[in-house]
Order: structure tokens, then C-alpha cells, then sequence
């Protein structure tokens, strides 16, 4: 969409074989800085395995995987964090019993020396956390505050945050608004929009249209492994996803008898 | 970023939290309440029985302190998401292995503690890694551990010595370096000033007389007291202690933002053997032999006093002060009741009924901090 940027990641006819299930049967996709990009699918249509594919958690069968022009061969997730792609997943970003702070730094714990020691560094911590939490507009009563006392909205803010501020170039976000109703969806797309506009390439996993095509810049829709081609904002209806998603003529009749709830 | 202004300062759908609540959210409360009741209610049944003097407190110190070893160890492995049930069985068959190669095999005491240890060691990472590879319940790799431990420590004493309890260890840890940092006693310079001056008591007749009754600090509770520190210490302000509460709090999640949790996990698992191990080496220097049934129970008695002290057992949440508080309510009262004239059996009962409690509490509070309904 952006000819004079390169795109951040190529996926090039990925396919990913699970023993004899063809999970992937040869998806490409390209992913710009500053855009975002939304997955669609229903169930089963091969969305999750083809971002685990990207974020490292699996190795495609075949295909080829380009981040920021270069063959990518990530081992674990650990690699593709630090190349700075980040996954925020549904029902496992944040650890309720902990607090906001040691939830934000887990896995990167900021540390301070002591002697011959390494403390972690919590003043530190505490007062990113709280910065970094204002800035996205919740304000947290302390940073010792329980993520379990959080809506389920504000876990996915959080979350978001955290990758944004370890550098994440590329953030993945797997279904965040499907468990959320409607105020915290409304607060996650708006994160979404503020984070794509610091120039950070969003790919937006969703079977909910409406909330694709509230932020979205590109569309993809996956169905039984295989894309059925990426459409701009503005070139597609939300109708015409809705029918790619769930693979033509059967929602059409669906559709007839709900009156066009779906 | 500037924008901080436009947000409003409070929500009006949460009420304020009270001053008690924020109290209550934290791991150690139990534990603290606890022990000022259990002090309280001794100090006045069991005052003037010699519970509080010098040998009364050295009696109960003692006690608490083994409580405490291993309850460190299975309190930062319970906030690491697993159980070790074979900890009871470790501290005997460590004693036991201890016994074997100094009395039978002749080794010098340190060789045989420090091959000890590994041993234990070895075993820990072993729990550990079946633990991990395998995703089965540690509760159940561990019960497994329980009988293959006890099963050898029964048998190997029959097989070699053909006793079930192995002694003389005293006489050959005499002068022994490593023998001293467990079984000997310190500070013994500052008791027998403390017995001249009359603030304690001294022996009155006897070959000993003049000398202080209590004449040192057991290096088991100096060991209780490192290994409290060192756990605290750990757990709250390092970043290996996130990744302890990450692991046990939701192991995937944790996984996802690049914590090695079954790197954590074994390591906790060696960490609990290395508990037994020092409870076992500490036993077997202060007895001076080493018996087949020795640490039978202490595995639960491990978890209570980690439950008391506020952890939770499905993980994510504890203190290690909170677990010295349960050891030390355990010891108090197990030694108390003595003191009291109370039949001991009823030790147990209290246990049982104490292990309700706070089961109940800390249901309780998980619900408040995570705002479960």
C-alpha cells in the first residue's frame, strides 16, 4: 500500500503440513510498517497456525519467509521477539496473581547491580509501568496493582503496551477483542490505531468484520488453508468478507433466514 | 506523551478500597496473625512451664528451624506451579546415603556429604525433568519418588549393614570441616558471657556446672535462617524470582514473552532436594546415625506450613516469610502442647484444622486479587 516502504515480512506461499493435515496449503502475504493488516477466517481456516508460522513458533513445511528483505529462520519465539515481532494472544498475554509491573517486564526484567549482585530493578519497573499505562489511558491505582483486577480489555492494552515498548516492529494480535464487549473493544481498536501510527506494522487476527473494517488499512481472508486474495480499504464491503470468510453460498442462505444478522 | 489530562482520575464503578482489604492481599498476613496468636495463647497457658526461658526457646527454635529448611524449598516450588512429595523420603534417604559411605564405605564425612548432595541433587533435576518432559502432574512423578526413595532406604541399610539404622557417625565427623558447618553450634563465646552475667540459666551441680544450659546457636538454625533469607531474598528481588512467579502463575503465558519455565521448574525441584539434603545432613550430625523411617510425613508437613504462610496451591503466589511464619507456628505449637501438658496427639488435630483454615482464607484472598466472583 505504501510503494515507497518495503514491507516488513514476506510470506511467500507458505504451506504447513501437520502429518497428513495440510494446514497451510500455500498462503503469501506481505506486511508493511505502519499498516494494519487484518487476518480474517473462520474457525479451522488456518489463522492461527499461519501466525505461529510467523511468529516463530512454527517452521513452514515449504514456502519461504522474508523480514525486512532477508530470509528469516527463527528456532523458537524467543528469536522472533528479539527480531521484533511480538504475539499478544487471547487468554495468555498477561498472569492475573501478578502484579501490572512484574506482568510488564516479565521476561525482560530490568535489573540494577548491587554489589557483586543483580537486583531487579522494581523502582525502575513501577514507574515505566505507570508511564506506559497512562499513556494508553488506564490508570492503574498503583503499579502493585493485580492484573486480575483489570477488564479483560485493559489485560489486551497492557499486553499491547509491553510489546510496544521491547521494540516490537511487527505485533500480531490473535483474536484480542472476541472475548470483550463492547466499551473494552472499543478501547483495543483504539490502542491498535494509536500503535499503528507510531509507524509499527499490526497484523489484526479477527472473525468479527465489523471490527476488521473499523481499523484496518488491508484485508485477508484465509478459508481451509488458502487466502482468497487481500483486498485494500475502500475496494471491499464488509458483505463480500463476510461471504469470502465462510466460503460462499452456505451463509447466503444462512443469512436469508437471520435477516442479515450475522 | 501529553494527552494524560483528558483522562478522568477515577472510575465511579470502583469503589475504594479499605485499608484492611489491601492488608489482607498480602501472602505473609496469615502467617503473622498466626504467630501472634500462637505466641499469645502459650505465653499465657504455658508461661511459667519453661517454654520461654533458655532451654525452653533453644527446644522450639530447634524445631521450627527443620520446619523451616524445608519449607523454603517447597514453598518456592509450590509458587513455581509443582509439588514434592518425595521430600520426606529424600531427607531419609540422604541420611541414609550419608551413614553408608562414611560407616560402611569409610569415606571422610565431607566427601560423603558433598557426594550426598550432588546425589540429591541429581535426583531433584531428575523429578524435574520427567516433571517437565513428560507435563504430568508432579504431584504423581513425586509420589512415585516417595516409595522408590524409602524403598531404597529400607533396603540398602538391611542390604549392607543388615540394621535399619546406621550409627557411629558422631565418632567419625569429629574434627570433620564440613560436619561442623551443620551439626556444630555457634555464638558459644557470647552464651557463656550471657550464663556469667545471669541472664540465662547455668548449670548448677555436675561436671558442666557453671556452664551456660543452652551453650550455642545449632547451625540448623543458622541454616534456617540463610536459607529464609536467600528465598525471600530470591523470590522478590531478583529477576530469576518474576520468572519463579511467572512459571507457576500461568506456565504458557510465561512461555510466550521468552521465560524458560522448565528451566525454572527443575531448578526448584533441585532446589527443594537441596533443603532435604541440608535437613538430612543437620539430623544426621545431631543424632550421629542415620534411620530407615527418618523424615516420614515431612513432605505435608512442608506444605502446611507453606499453605499457612499464604501460598497458593495451584501456584503464581507466596512468600517465603510467609512459610518461615507457618514453620515457626508449627514448631511453637508441636513443642507448646509438650510444654502445656496437653496431649500431643492433638497436634494433629490442630494441624488439620489449622491446614482448613487457611486453605480457605487463601481461597479467599485469590479471589479478591483477581477479582473472581
Amino acid at each position: 500500500m505504501n510503494p515507497e516502504h518495503a514491507p516488513l515480512i514476506e510470506m511467500k506461499n507458505i504451506e504447513k503440513h501437520f502429518g497428513s493435515v495440510i494446514a497451510l496449503n500455500g498462503v503469501s502475504l506481505e506486511i508493511y510498517p505502519g499498516e494494519c493488516h487484518c487476518l480474517l477466517g473462520d474457525n479451522g481456516a488456518g489463522k492461527s497456525t499461519f501466525i505461529k508460522t510467523m511468529s516463530g513458533v512454527h517452521k513452514p513445511t515449504r514456502g519461504e519467509i522474508l523480514f525486512e528483505g532477508k530470509p528469516m529462520h527463527f528456532e523458537d519465539p524467543r528469536d522472533a521477539i528479539s527480531a521484533g515481532i511480538a504475539t499478544v494472544y487471547q487468554d495468555l498475554a498477561m498472569i492475573p496473581l501478578m502484579s501490572v509491573s512484574r506482568n510488564f517486564f516479565m521476561g525482560n526484567e530490568p535489573e540494577k547491580k548491587f554489589g557483586p549482585l543483580k537486583l531487579f530493578d522494581h523502582e525502575y519497573a513501577n514507574r515505566v509501568t505507570m508511564e506506559e499505562m497512562r499513556t494508553m489511558g488506564i490508570n492503574l491505582r498503583g503499579p502493585e496493582q493485580a492484573v486480575g483486577t483489570l477488564s479483560g480489555g485493559e489485560r489486551q492494552t497492557v499486553a499491547i503496551a509491553r510489546a510496544v515498548h521491547f521494540g516490537a516492529k511487527v505485533l500480531i494480535l490473535d483474536e484480542p477483542t472476541s472475548a470483550l464487549g463492547v466499551r473494552q473493544t472499543a478501547n483495543v481498536l483504539a490502542t491498535i490505531d494509536k500503535v499503528r501510527k507510531q509507524g509499527i506494522a499490526v497484523v489484526f487476527i479477527t472473525h468479527n468484520v465489523r471490527h476488521a473494517m473499523a481499523v484496518g488499512d488491508r484485508f485477508t481472508v484465509l478459508n481451509r488453508g488458502q487466502t482468497l486474495g487481500t483486498a485494500q480499504r475502500g475496494q471491499i464491503t464488509p458483505d463480500e468478507l463476510q461471504d469470502m470468510m465462510a466460503g460462499g453460498q452456505e451463509l447466503v442462505a444462512l443469512e436469508g433466514s437471520l435477516g442479515g444478522t450475522v | 506523551m501529553s494527552n494524560t489530562a483528558e483522562i478522568p482520575v477515577s472510575d465511579e464503578r470502583i469503589k475504594k478500597t479499605p485499608a484492611w482489604r489491601k492488608a489482607l492481599i498480602r501472602p505473609e498476613l496469615g502467617g503473622i496473625c498466626g504467630t501472634i496468636i500462637v505466641f499469645v495463647l502459650f505465653a499465657i497457658f504455658a508461661g511459667d512451664s519453661g517454654m520461654f526461658n533458655s532451654q525452653g526457646i533453644l527446644n522450639w527454635s530447634v524445631v521450627s528451624a527443620q520446619f523451616m529448611i524445608i519449607a523454603v524449598g517447597a514453598c518456592l516450588l509450590m509458587i513455581a506451579g509443582e509439588f514434592d512429595l518425595s521430600v520426606g523420603s529424600m531427607i531419609g534417604f540422604a541420611g541414609m546415603m550419608i551413614a553408608i559411605f562414611t560407616i560402611t564405605l569409610g569415606w571422610p564425612v565431607w566427601q560423603a556429604i558433598i557426594v550426598t548432595f550432588a546425589l540429591c541433587l541429581a535426583i531433584g533435576a531428575l523429578n524435574g525433568i520427567i516433571v517437565v518432559r513428560t507435563g504430568l502432574p508432579s504431584f504423581i512423578v513425586t509420589l512415585a519418588f516417595l516409595f522408590i526413595l524409602r524403598g531404597f532406604t529400607i533396603y540398602l541399610p538391611q542390604l549392607i549393614e543388615r540394621k535399619t539404622i546406621i550409627g557411629g557417625i558422631d565418632k567419625a565427623a569429629e574434627g570433620d570441616w564440613l560436619a561442623a558447618l551443620f551439626g556444630g553450634k555457634i555464638l558459644k563465646g557470647l552464651f557463656t558471657w550471657l550464663g556469667d552475667a545471669g541472664i540465662i540459666a547455668v548449670f548448677e551441680r555436675g561436671n558442666r556446672a557453671g556452664q551456660p544450659v543452652v551453650d550455642g546457636v545449632p547451625m540448623l538454625i543458622i541454616w534456617a535462617l540463610v536459607l529464609v533469607a536467600f528465598g525471600h531474598f530470591l523470590l522478590t528481588r531478583t529477576k530469576f524470582g518474576n520468572w519463579i512467579f511467572a512459571s507457576g502463575g500461568d506456565a504458557q503465558a510465561a512461555r510466550y514473552v521468552g521465560v524458560p519455565v522448565n528451566r525454572v521448574k527443575i531448578l526448584m525441584f533441585m532446589f527443594t532436594a537441596f533443603c532435604a539434603c541440608v535437613f538430612a545432613t543437620c539430623q544426621v550430625m545431631e543424632f550421629g546415625s542415620a534411620g530407615a523411617d527418618r523424615g516420614l510425613l515431612k513432605e505435608f508437613e512442608a506444605i502446611i506450613a507453606v499453605v499457612i504462610g499464604g501460598a497458593l496451591l495451584t501456584g503464581g503466589y507466596g512468600s517465603v516469610i510467609g512459610a518461615a511464619l507457618g514453620a515457626l507456628i508449627f514448631g511453637v505449637v508441636q513443642q507448646g502442647l509438650f510444654f502445656a501438658n496437653v496431649e500431643s496427639s492433638l497436634f494433629r488435630v490442630f494441624l488439620g484444622v489449622i491446614l482448613l483454615f487457611a486453605v480457605v482464607l487463601n481461597t479467599y484472598i485469590r479471589r479478591m486479587i483477581t477479582g473472581e466472583r
